[in-house]
């Protein structure tokens, strides 16, 4: 399980005299569900362009499935699908016709494979209407339907729950995993997103301003992050004090923006709350954060202060 | 490939922008045909008038060749704009909607669905142009009947029943090649932009500005003149001399065959080339 289906080296884009992808090198191994986490502007789609060979790298290649995307571009991505941002259509024709159109262009696609990839997003009803007709739901939907029509090894999401509700936003994300637990099917999910690369990735990447700031497994690089518990509560004189007493299970605390941060293990939360409790405070929320998203911001904000 | 070609064949004809021209032509010919019927004999009278103190003329001679001729002659200059609605939507417009992101990503070369879509438009091209041969002579020989071709140019020239259809017909397929050359310069600017209208006015502005350079008597202008497309363009027009001029006719295939290769060769260097960011 441990085959690299997809690899780049040195890949990087330049505009001008801006680099808007830098020397990435990224891994992504077969079984993977493989976070892109960037904020906006980090140059994810341009990874991902540069990936299933929408724009050319000015420097570096890409493999996909061992083959080089520069000279072996068809058998590259035979096996690939893909979403490259916001998803859009012929919105004159039915997305039966669309699909249709995009199966023929990797070797046609049977009726029956397209039914079924209306089935899995849930669009078969709408089969036949013109996409125009479509909310923005369905329509990424439908993108992801694309995606899969080909049946691919490696599906490359590019922020798809992008201007989804959190319904939507839910039933995407099921779908991802059911993706990969049941299909096994290999994803890079980029996302500026970060609980929603923690909730289905085990493999990420970091990068900001073009740049890889950090690559490897999820649970490992949280484990990396700092943990806290952000305490809320009052009267604040008394949880202050009772943080000040509980020595043996606090290592520091902190106050910021009128909440109490408090270094510790999370296995002694019980121990806290009932101290807390026992000295008469009011306890609003016990919050444990080990959130890949404070690891993100860290790194992010270190990034940019390294640049200026 | 001839499944690509039946797919940009399928996305061509089911787009509304495509029946534009056809509705146009459907619209302009029937109405320019019977108002010919209606108030037309007087046009000849008058051209004719001259002539008409020395010799007698017998039979048809307003008949349906000379209307259908009339048309190919006053509609040449706009059918251009109809073929580049089309030929300059056809990678512009995969631009515009975002769809060269779901097309480009797939394991079929950018040449090949290049040649795809360059077919394509050469079909709607020829597809076109028949159309508008089919409905003009097809409608004129319905209203106003047969007989010989009265041709007026600076001369009056009659050419007999037994040559015109065939004259038209060659006429039409030398009409077809240079709209073939109007689509690919059309096709040519798709291939820069991410709106379909820049393709239009550009194919529409090197048009007016070489049949200006063509037609102006200037001696600035005798050495371009010789190499722009708009020389030959009407080039079909030789068909109806007599005799048929066939060296200007080979070169005129020639000058348009060498635009049309130049200007496919360009659209495809920049296609396969070309960084897909809408």
């Amino acid at each position: 399980m441990n085959e690299n289906i997809l690899q780049t080296r040195q890949l990087g884009k330049r505009y001008g005299k801006r680099w808007a992808v830098r020397n990435l090198n990224l891994e992504v191994q077969c079984g993977d569900v493989f976070g892109f986490l960037g904020p906006n502007g980090a140059g994810k789609s341009t990874t991902i362009r540069m990936i299933l060979s929408l724009i050319k790298p000015t420097t570096g290649e890409t493999e996909l499935f061992g083959y080089s995307l520069k000279s072996r571009r068809s058998d590259a991505l035979r096996r690939v699908g893909g979403i490259v941002e916001k998803p859009d259509f012929y919105l004159y024709l039915s997305a039966y016709k669309n699909l249709e159109i995009i199966g023929a262009l990797s070797g046609g696609a049977e009726r029956k494979r397209i039914l079924e990839v209306l089935d899995l997003v849930g669009l078969t009803s709408r089969a036949t209407d013109r996409v125009k007709t479509y909310s923005h739901g369905m329509k990424q939907r439908l993108g992801i339907a694309q995606a899969l029509l080909s049946n691919p090894e490696l599906v490359i999401l590019d922020e798809p729950t992008n201007g989804l509700d959190p319904q939507g936003m839910k039933e995407v994300r099921d779908l991802i995993v059911h993706l990969s637990s049941v299909q096994k099917k290999t994803i890079i999910l980029s996302s500026h997103l970060l609980y929603e690369i923690e909730l289905v990735a085990n493999r990420m990447v970091i990068i900001n301003n073009g740049e890889l700031i950090v690559q490897g497994n999820v649970s490992k690089l949280l484990d990396e992050g700092e943990k806290y518990v952000v305490v809320q509560g009052h009267p604040r004189k008394k949880v202050e004090s009772v943080l000040r007493l509980q020595k043996n299970i606090i290592e520091k605390y902190t106050v910021k923006e009128g909440m109490f941060e408090v270094r510790m293990d999370f296995t002694d939360i019980p121990e806290l709350n009932k101290a807390l409790v026992l000295a008469g405070v009011h306890v609003q929320a016990l919050i444990p954060r080990r959130s890949l998203e404070d690891l993100f911001l860290s790194m992010t904000e270190h990034s940019n202060e390294a640049r200026a | 490939m001839i499944r690509l070609i039946y797919y940009e064949l399928i996305k061509i004809f089911l787009k509304k922008r495509t029946y534009l021209g056809f509705g146009i032509v459907l619209l302009i010919v029937p109405l320019v045909e019977v108002a010919m019927k209606l108030e037309g004999g007087r046009f000849l009278t008058m051209a004719m008038r001259g002539l008409s103190k020395d010799f007698l003329f017998f039979g048809n001679i307003f008949n349906g060749w000379f209307v259908a001729h009339q048309i190919m002659n006053s509609l040449w200059l706009h059918i251009p704009l109809l073929i580049s609605f089309v030929a300059g939507d056809q990678l512009a417009g995969e631009a515009t909607a975002g769809t060269y992101r779901l097309i480009l990503i797939r394991p079929v070369s950018r040449t090949r669905i290049f040649i795809s879509k360059y077919i394509t438009t050469l079909i709607y091209t020829v597809i076109f142009v028949f159309f508008l041969a089919a409905l003009s002579i097809g409608l004129a020989l319905a209203l106003l009947g047969r007989g010989d071709l009265i041709v007026l140019t600076r001369n009056i020239l009659i050419l007999p029943e037994s040559e015109v259809a065939w004259r038209f017909l060659i006429a039409y397929l030398l009409a077809t090649w240079t709209m073939i050359t109007i689509a690919s310069i059309s096709f040519f600017f798709s291939s820069f932009v991410e709106n379909a209208i820049g393709p239009i006015v550009a194919t529409m502005g090197l048009l007016i500005v070489c049949t200006v350079i063509t037609v102006m008597p200037v001696e600035m202008f005798e050495i371009p003149k010789k190499f722009l497309f708009t020389r030959y363009l009407d080039m079909w027009q030789k068909i109806f001399m007599d005799p048929i001029p066939w060296n200007e006719v080979k070169i005129g295939i020639l000058y348009m065959g060498s635009w049309t290769l130049a200007a496919v060769l360009g659209a495809w260097s920049v296609f396969v080339k070309k960084d897909i960011l809408s």
